[in-house]
């Protein structure tokens, strides 16, 4: 073997600068990926559980099936439910989504169950006293009162979703997860801590920013504690 | 439709089932696995879990764990502990990202179990002279085991379905049949794998939730 200029690339080390600032663009192309599989599957799972959680709550018999399901779905492995959807979606980014979506929905549905149903029942008749009806009683007093265990459940539900698409590698949409694949093919150590870290970082930033939403939503919850 | 019966007929194949690359090598290795890191796990968490209950502390590392837990992609643990220097080591950079994953869930659970024990049961344990080491074995454990073992189950089932990763990087595994599909273009060899995968994950978590519904029964019987 030749002696290898001065690089950290021929060097092939694990952190190097030199393949940040050369393969910038490639990084950026599978950061904007992995972002955008995880906010639509996240934003999808939760359009689902929503109506799910809040038919479960109205109608006692519609809870045990509801919840049965989706546990059941979330016990199915990531790799197995990525395959099995094959068949509908083909090889797309459509298919890693409807696999998130599948695995959010659990997490997501439990939570606004547990919140709907923390509603305190003396709430609920001052609300119907008020003259709220059932649609108002749901969005204007239910739903906040549910928010941070919503919140909870979509932080959980993202975080996990991030670190899930990589998964998604196997169809060839994975975002980060892509680059730790191709990495780990060719034995490049920098490409594969680089995605690695990112993808880290992407659920760190994104269970910030729910926090903080969560934070500016809920501003009652911060002076009760107060 | 037509790759489901493709795929059903793929799984009904005697010649899949067989040989080093069959379905059966494939189920044993994907059990191997799963009950090797489990029974590590369990050997580094639970420990660790129920003396920091017993004595009260560390819950916020417990819980942070947990979190940080969900954060990091198994299958990115697991590619970098292959190119670290424990590469050649066969199976060992996937037992130890497995068991990195599997650990939280065990912590948390087995931390909150012991936290929840009233704290009047545990002062009448003291009050009838109890050391400490008595207290946690005959008192805080049982009475935590339920909170104990749900942290065993969500451990087992999540090893059962992340084991299928280790054959994206090229171990063992039923998730192999999958791989294998990938790369020979067929669906139905996919698709099966993938219900064979989805059946295993189902059953133990069904096994589980049997022997949970039978240990506090056992317990009490015992104590009666």
């Amino acid at each position: 073997m030749t002696a290898p200029p001065d690089d950290c690339l021929a060097r092939n080390e694990w952190i190097c600068g030199a393949y940040v600032s050369t393969r910038d663009e490639i990084l950026t192309d599978a950061v904007v990926q992995h972002l955008q599989l995880t906010g639509v599957s996240v934003a999808l799972a939760l359009l689902l559980a929503l109506p799910l959680a809040v038919l479960a709550r109205r109608w006692r018999w519609a809870a045990g099936p509801v919840l049965g399901i989706t546990t059941v779905l979330y016990t199915i492995p990531a790799l197995a439910m990525f395959s099995l959807l094959l068949p509908v979606y083909g090889l797309s980014a459509a298919l890693v989504v409807a696999g998130l979506v599948l695995y959010s929905l659990t997490l997501l549905v439990r939570n606004i169950l547990a919140g709907l149903r923390a509603v305190p029942e003396e709430t609920r008749q001052a609300a119907r006293g008020l003259g709220y009806g059932p649609v108002r009683l749901l969005l204007a007093v239910e739903l906040p009162l549910a928010l941070p265990a919503v919140m909870a459940g979509l932080r959980i539900a993202t975080v996990s979703a991030v670190s899930l698409v990589t998964i998604g590698a196997i169809v060839g949409h994975g975002g980060l997860g892509n680059l730790i694949y191709a990495g780990m093919n060719t034995y490049f150590k920098a490409q594969v801590l680089t995605a690695s870290v990112l993808c880290v970082v992407i659920a760190v930033v994104a269970d910030l920013l729910l926090l903080g939403a969560q934070r500016l939503l809920t501003p009652w919850t911060r002076v009760q504690a107060a | 439709m037509t790759t489901l019966t493709d795929a059903w007929s793929w799984l009904t194949t005697a010649a899949h089932w067989s040989g080093e690359n069959g379905i059966g090598q494939r189920l044993v290795e994907h059990l191997f696995l799963t009950v090797v890191c489990l029974a590590l796990s369990c050997l580094v968490a639970l420990p660790v879990a129920l003396v920091l209950g017993h004595l009260g502390k560390g819950g916020g590392l417990a819980v942070n764990l947990a979190n940080a837990g969900r954060a990091v992609p198994t299958f990115a643990v697991l590619v970098l502990l292959l190119l670290s220097p424990l590469g050649p080591y066969g199976e060992w950079p996937t037992i130890i990202a497995l068991v990195l994953f599997a650990v939280p869930p065990l912590l948390t659970n087995a931390y909150v179990g012991m936290r929840g024990v009233d704290a009047d049961v545990v002062r009448a344990a003291r009050g009838m002279g109890m050391t400490g080491g008595q207290t946690l074995a005959r008192v805080e454990l049982p009475l935590a085991l339920p909170m104990v073992l749900t942290g065993v189950r969500i451990a087992a089932v999540q090893l059962v379905a992340t084991a299928t990763v280790a054959a994206l990087a090229g171990g063992g595994g039923l998730g192999r049949i999958i791989t294998a599909g990938f790369n020979l273009a067929s669906t139905p060899q996919v698709v099966a794998g993938a219900l064979l995968v989805a059946a295993l994950a189902l059953l133990v978590e069904g096994v589980f939730e049997g022997v949970q519904r039978l240990a506090p029964a056992g317990a009490r019987g015992s104590g009666a």
